[in-house]
């Protein structure tokens, strides 16, 4: 490695590191929006055109604020905590494949790293996201925060086999665990049609599994204060939100990569062909690096959208209902999912279009049939007084 | 390929320095007027009793330990998936095999109550 390559690979990782900041602060604005649509509100609009400054606003305002250390805590956890919660949201981001821009030496410029384990990594780094939120919750010695610590613990181990497990399911699609195998085998049909279920399931569970609306339990107003966050302020405050949104947007991204095709688009490869011939191979690598990475962007927004959505729509779950829903609900749903891919790949592996449509159809099926006994009006309705935590 | 990990490693480095940038900025910035009722912990504004590092539900226990058996048997799935199109009908008899006891003892803990939450 000579020192230009030293030099272009830190240049990426600032690149990367400012982006994931730039999209979490956008990302709290078209939150903030969204939300306020979906509730028949305007929403923050006064900073800038549309409120195009409001994040920086905030931004600037945690800049200013106290920081405030309380006399109980453990100094020094209380410290590290948020930058460990920080670190697993922001290197998650190296094996995801943003984009297709060839750098002529069979590499690719919008992918920070291509490890043949990239799938491994991001199961990985996923988990030790917790860890920040849990020691956070000690720590600060208080009992709300304690409690929001555990709750976190178990719900994300909970939530992490289902995810796991659906994440196997596009694996096994493309039967590699690299990123960009995954993407370029889904350049004639993307992952969501055979792996439906596992899309869904994996939706699920990654709400859970950054702590969202409506598997929020964590930081549960009404219960928990702030939950692990309670005791924390100024710029320790922000870096815990901001792990949690730029957590939450890799989650979707991860979603995109896996099960909606990632960077493919229909009509990617004529375009590209297109322009190589008209214009030659530089023109061409950029064209099809800029529009790679603007479809990745589009579905990303898609399903950011959608996280909002569920967020204004669904209310909070109650703990018991959120762990049952994990074990009893999605840890079947996404074993059988596996079982489906493994038979169909296995008996009919020459014919692909014919298993997907066999899976989407399966799939939802499953799924319908999974809602219908889980409707609440179909349990018995005894009033139980639910114990809560300690 | 080994590179790309080195890549890693470098992302990692700057990850690490990434957040305490903000962390060392707030601290320049913002005031520092600590006072005794400030830095108390927050109970909703009522004094707080007793120590918070107490017992807690043995539920949290339960769900872990049952999370660290079914995950390390997730572990066994990963290099099946990558392989099982090239090894054909045997790995999915082995795999069913397999999958068959992880379900049942899905099914021992869930029959035994260990997935309640009371």
């Amino acid at each position: 490695m000579t020192w230009i390559d030293l030099v272009i690979l830190v240049v990426k990782c600032i690149v990367l590191s400012l982006a994931a900041t730039a999209v979490f602060a956008y990302f709290t604005l078209f939150e903030r929006r969204t939300l306020a649509r979906l509730q028949n509100r305007m929403g923050p609009n006064r900073a800038g055109p549309g409120g195009l400054l409001q994040p920086l606003a905030d931004a600037v305002k945690l800049f200013f604020k106290e920081d405030v250390t309380p006399l109980m805590a453990d100094r020094w956890v209380y410290l590290v905590s948020p930058t460990f919660a920080l670190i697993p949201a922001i290197i998650i981001w190296a094996t995801i494949p943003v984009g297709m821009w060839p750098d002529g030496q069979g590499g690719n410029w919008l992918q920070l790293a291509e490890i043949n384990v990239g799938v491994l990594y991001l199961l990985a780094v996923m988990s030790v996201g917790v860890y920040g939120i849990t020691v956070a919750g000690w720590a600060s010695n208080n009992k709300y925060s304690m409690l929001g610590g555990i709750r976190a613990s178990a719900q994300v181990i909970s939530y992490e086999l289902a995810l796991g497990l659906t994440v196997l399911g596009a694996v096994m699609q493309a039967q590699s665990f690299s990123t960009a195998v995954i993407v370029e085998r889904q350049a004639q049909m993307w992952n969501i049609v055979p792996q439906f279920l596992g899309f869904v399931v994996f939706i699920i569970a990654a709400t859970a599994e950054v702590v969202r609306a409506p598997f929020d339990l964590v930081e549960a107003e009404q219960e928990l204060v702030g939950g692990y966050n309670t005791e924390y302020s100024s710029m320790k405050f922000a870096l815990f939100f901001m792990s949690e949104y730029v957590k939450l947007v890799a989650m979707n991204a991860i979603a995109v990569t896996l099960f909606l095709g990632g960077w493919q688009f229909p009509g990617l490869q004529t375009l590209t062909l297109f322009v190589t011939q008209q214009y030659g191979a530089a023109v061409g690598n950029a064209v099809l690096g800029l529009t790679s990475l603007g479809a990745f962007l589009l579905k990303v927004l898609a399903l950011s959208f959608v996280s909002v959505w569920i967020r204004a729509t669904l209310p909070r779950v109650r703990y018991d209902q959120l762990m049952n829903l994990g074990w009893k609900v999605l840890l079947p749903l996404s074993l059988i999912n596996v079982a489906i891919t493994a038979v169909l790949n296995v008996l009919l592996p020459d014919a692909p279009t014919l298993t997907a449509i066999i899976s989407l159809v399966v799939g939802v099926i499953i799924l319908a049939v999974t809602a219908n006994v889980g409707r609440p009006g179909k349990e018995k309705r005894t009033v139980k007084l639910v114990e809560i935590g300690l | 390929m080994l590179a790309n990990y080195a890549f890693i490693g470098v992302f990692f480095i700057g990850a690490i320095i990434f957040p305490l940038v903000p962390l060392v900025a707030a601290y320049l910035l913002g005031p520092k007027r600590p006072t005794p009722i400030k830095l108390d912990t927050y109970e909703c504004g009522l004094e707080a009793v007793g120590d918070i590092r107490v017992q807690f539900k043995i539920q949290y226990y339960l769900y872990a330990l049952a999370f660290v058996i079914f995950d390390i048997e997730v572990v066994f799935l990963y290099p099946w998936a990558a392989a099982y199109g090239q090894v054909g009908l045997f790995a999915l008899i082995a795999m069913a095999i397999f999958l068959v006891i992880l379900v049942g003892g899905l099914v021992y803990e869930w029959k035994k109550g260990a997935l309640e939450w009371v």
